[in-house]
């Protein structure tokens, strides 16, 4: 991602203070995977994984990883009490049903009115939707958490997204490396949050949308 | 099929079931679980033009990216070839035709076709172009659904810590994953075991894949590769 781990934790840090005690919450890859280690000790949530896990813990200490138990990347975990496994197709029962509360992933783009862009780049980057679509349209919260801006310092919030989407005005936040977004219905894309020592300004002129300002902006 | 209480198998007796241009199902997610001595007695054999269905083409040496990664694949429905660049270069090379499904809807296809439907009605997706393309719509109510058609194949291969002889199936951990789908949806089904225990062993409470659904069980010779994490 090119970020600083100072960047990508206080990111994560941000997107856990969305989540409370008993959600059911699944995290994609990258900096959505650094999310847990923000969460008070023993804070009761159930973590899910399109695999076919619910439950999933923390990965096991070096040498104690079991490879017939990881997550959706491939990557070892555990299991915390109550936990369970299931097949793949009741995993997904469990996202189209409405019992995922949260999934925060990540994104190529996200257009003003909530549109997600995280799956394919035609012709140059092919990785496949995987669960994303079913999370996106069906989880009942929906965060991003992404760079402002690409590799070429293009906003990667956009009026409209030119990459083929994963699902429509099914984003609800967003938090970048340099602000916090919350997609609202009636307003559309408003600025809520700023992180130090980025301002106003300069977040308005990495962001290619039409973007409104909360009456009390928070920098933190 | 072997006698029905004892479908015990060699590799060698399973070896004449591949052959070029079937349509091969594999159980695995990212690699885990699926099958490493059927992939690679399918890999040795050398069969090619195989036609895939599986949630990911794992990683470059790991799970049925052993066999993705020799070309010896022309199409595949998955949800996910990330994990493996070579899938992806034979993807643009015009060398590999990918049919990209949601995740939980292949899942969901897998195991429609397991269970004698021809298909499913779904709304994830409904307006994305891509995912949409060709597909039938109906009605129900106010809310509108698009057919996602059912899959079979001519084999699947699936992996389970223990089965058996009948071929009752249980799994382990997150390793069970598209499994117990994909041990359904073959036309002919083999399975990969850990360890091969006589009937009446397993609790009958525990059994996730009835033995109904297995044709042929296979002593697994445990996973050959390094796994993405080590």
């Amino acid at each position: 991602m090119g970020l600083a781990i100072e960047t990508r934790n206080r990111m994560a840090k941000r997107a856990a203070a969305e989540i409370q005690s008993g959600m059911v919450v699944n995290l994609g890859i990258g900096i959505p995977s650094l999310v847990p280690n923000h969460l008070p000790r023993d804070f009761a949530v159930m973590f899910h994984a399109e695999n076919g896990i619910i439950g999933m813990g923390p990965s096991p200490i070096h040498g104690e990883e079991d490879e017939n138990l990881c997550n959706a990347g491939g990557f070892p975990v555990s299991l915390v009490a109550g936990g369970s496994y299931f097949d793949s197709a009741l995993a997904f029962g469990m996202i189209r049903r409405g019992k995922v509360d949260l999934t925060i992933l990540g994104s190529l783009q996200v257009s003003e009115t909530g549109d997600l862009a995280n799956w394919i780049v035609p012709g140059k980057k092919v990785p496949g939707m995987g669960g994303a679509m079913e999370l996106a349209q069906k989880a009942k919260k929906v965060i991003v958490v992404m760079n402002q801006t690409d590799k070429h310092g293009q906003s990667k919030i956009v009026q409209k997204c030119s990459l083929p989407l994963t699902s429509t005005a099914c984003v609800n936040m967003v938090i970048t490396d340099m602000a916090v977004f919350l997609v609202e219905k009636n307003r559309g894309l408003v600025l809520h949050e700023v992180f130090k020592p980025h301002t106003i300004d300069e977040v308005l002129q990495l962001t290619d949308a039409t973007v409104s300002l909360h009456d009390k902006i928070i920098f933190s | 099929m072997k006698q029905a209480l004892n479908k015990v198998s060699s590799i060698e007796e399973v070896d004449h079931l591949f052959f070029d241009g079937m349509t091969l199902m594999y159980g695995g997610f990212g690699g885990v679980g699926s099958p490493p001595t059927l992939i690679e007695a399918i890999k040795q054999k050398g069969v090619s033009q195989l036609k895939l269905i599986g949630n990911d083409t794992g990683f470059p040496h790991i799970g049925i990216g052993k066999i993705v990664s020799l070309g010896r694949v022309s199409h595949i429905i998955t949800s996910h070839i990330g994990s493996n660049p070579i899938a992806g270069q034979l993807m643009t090379d015009g060398r590999l035709a990918v049919e990209f499904s949601p995740q939980g809807i292949l899942a969901e296809r897998i195991r429609a076709g397991g269970m004698g439907l021809p298909g499913i009605l779904s709304d994830i997706a409904i307006d994305n172009d891509i995912v949409q393309k060709g597909k039938f719509f109906c009605e129900i109510g106010e809310k509108r659904y698009m057919v996602e058609t059912a899959l079979t194949a001519d084999i699947s291969i699936v992996y389970a810590k223990k089965a058996d002889t009948f071929g009752n199936l249980i799994f382990d951990k997150s390793a069970r994953n598209t499994n117990p789908l994909c041990a359904m949806a073959g036309d002919i089904t083999i399975a990969e075991v850990e360890e091969i225990v006589p009937v009446g062993s397993l609790q009958a409470e525990e059994i996730i894949t009835p033995g109904v659904f297995v044709d042929y069980i296979i002593q697994s010779e445990g996973v050959d590769w390094k796994w993405a994490w080590q």
